[in-house]
């Protein structure tokens, strides 16, 4: 993914979200977004997912600025994304299956039947087949979110966004929904990944961005990021963590 | 004995009742109406006489008709009417969103008879005399249109967000939110609370006999003022509303238990 950030302001009501942030990440595969609660995180992946319009600035994906003013390309620029929420989000009225099914003929427009065959085969690789009939109320939290993944992979999106998908689960489920992100960077996906599991952005992200107070204030390959911080609000922020 | 007593007359969530303890109770409920109703005709001292009635039966068969006529056209339209307004109210053109607004809060806050002379000596004149009946049921789809609205809005406001958002994020436009994801939520919310407004549609159609509609509750009062037999004129009308909202009701009641159950 390449992904540029020029001076983004965001303000809810007289709250600074985001505070003039930027950044020129290259080209990593997956880029990891760390830092403290209210930094400003899951408002950047909104940005770029975009479904947040920024107060000033830019965002430029693939080359290609965001067009924040045109809602027709904003949407077309969503539609070429895969989002998987904290909450899950699926569709609460609708099937496992009909929850990937729709995007992809309503949106997309594949017939019922390609739809269908593309839907089945994006929940079997998530051993997801058992539940395709089941309503999301239905499923674990854990079964949820794989199911909100297999719906964002199934579109074939060219980027995807990962926005704190573990936050609402318990360990076990946790661990189940790390392993298919995992996998998706085996599988040589990009994304990129809002989270609070340090060993896991660690691990599974080309390079990650710590952000505070509404900018960037460090970014580097993830290992040398996690190994020698060079802000002193990084270091602070890992020893605090890090710690137990 | 006293556990026998118990499980037939008493149920809580931990014991519901068998079917058999819930007939006998109705039973018995049913019984107790009837006595103390039939006590207060007897210290009435009332005379019964249907006959008279009986003369007026067609009278009565055609005001039932003419009763489920008006529902017919009204409820179709006071959905439609109740959807357009819920819509208007969420409008990204502002003064819209107050036309509906003003509507709704002037109809649900005067009563329904004022709103039938108003209408109708506004604009009803102007209209031919064979019109009534149809007039008669605009003006009650524009009278419950305004609670129905009030029913779907609170419907459309309890889809949650986060549907929204990932609508929003698959790309879907505002008309499709509203298709495959808005409209199929809010409707199970919505249905319970649309059939009792059902009931109240066919009640409320009663009025439209100040307009001079020969719907059921005029037939009861022209053959009252004609046999001077109140009960035994109204009692069927009576009846004849309940065989129509009897159904809706008991309808609203499984609709709720699934609405329950879905969730």
């Amino acid at each position: 993914m390449k992904l540029v950030l020029h001076n983004l302001t965001k303000s809810f009501a007289t709250h600074r979200v985001l505070d003039g942030l930027s950044g020129d990440f290259g080209e990593p595969r997956s880029l990891a977004l760390i830092g403290p609660s209210g930094g400003g995180k899951s408002t950047l992946l909104r940005i770029i997912a975009g479904l947040e319009t920024p107060d000033a600035g830019t965002v430029t994906l693939e080359g290609e600025a965001l067009a924040f003013a045109d809602e027709e390309k904003l949407r077309a620029h969503r539609r070429r994304l895969g989002v998987v929420f904290q909450a899950f989000n699926l569709f609460s009225h609708l099937t496992a299956l009909a929850n990937l099914t729709l995007p992809l003929e309503k949106v997309h427009g594949l017939s019922a039947s390609e739809a269908e065959h593309l839907a089945r085969e994006a929940l079997r690789r998530f051993h997801l087949a058992d539940h395709a009939h089941k309503k999301p109320a239905q499923l674990s939290g854990g079964q949820q979110q794989r199911v909100a993944i297999a719906r964002a992979i199934a579109i074939k999106p060219r980027l995807l966004l990962f926005d704190e998908p573990t936050s609402a689960l318990d360990p076990e489920m946790t661990a189940e929904v790390l392993e298919v992100i995992e996998e998706l960077k085996d599988e040589g996906r990009d994304f990129l990944l809002v989270t609070h599991e340090m060993g896991f952005a660690r691990h599974v992200a080309d390079r990650v961005a710590f952000l505070a107070d509404g900018r960037i204030v460090e970014h580097a390959p993830a290992e040398e990021l996690f190994g020698t911080p060079r802000s002193p609000e990084c270091r602070d922020f890992l020893a605090r963590i890090l710690k137990y | 004995m006293i556990s026998a007593l118990r499980s037939a007359f008493f149920a809580d969530d931990r014991a519901p009742a068998s079917p058999l303890a819930r007939a006998a109770s109705f039973a018995l409920a049913l019984g107790l109406l009837s006595l103390v109703c039939s006590g207060a005709l007897a210290a009435l001292s009332y005379h019964w006489s249907w006959g008279p009635v009986w003369d007026f039966r067609r009278l009565f068969w055609n005001g039932w008709l003419t009763t489920i006529g008006i529902a017919a056209l009204a409820l179709p339209l006071s959905c439609l009417l109740g959807l357009a307004f819920a819509l208007l109210r969420r409008s990204s053109f502002l003064p819209l969103r107050y036309v509906a607004r003003i509507y709704v809060e002037i109809t649900r806050g005067t009563p329904l008879l004022v709103q039938i002379y108003f209408y109708w000596y506004i604009f009803g004149q102007q209209l031919p005399r064979d019109s009534r009946f149809l007039a008669g049921a605009v003006i009650l789809s524009l009278f419950s249109g305004a609670y129905l609205s009030e029913i779907i809005r609170a419907g459309i406001d309890g889809v949650g967000r986060s549907q929204l958002e990932s609508a929003r994020a698959i790309g879907f436009t505002r008309a499709q939110t509203y298709r495959y994801v808005i409209f199929p939520q809010a409707l199970r919310r919505i249905l319970p609370p649309f059939a009792g407004e059902f009931a109240s549609i066919i009640k409320n159609s009663s009025l439209l006999s100040v307009l001079g509609i020969e719907e059921f509750a005029l037939a009861a009062g022209t053959v009252s003022s004609q046999t001077y037999s109140y009960f035994e004129s109204y009692l069927p009308v009576a009846l004849g509303y309940l065989l129509l909202t009897l159904p809706i009701s008991l309808w609203t009641q499984s609709l709720e238990k699934r609405a329950r159950f879905e969730t």
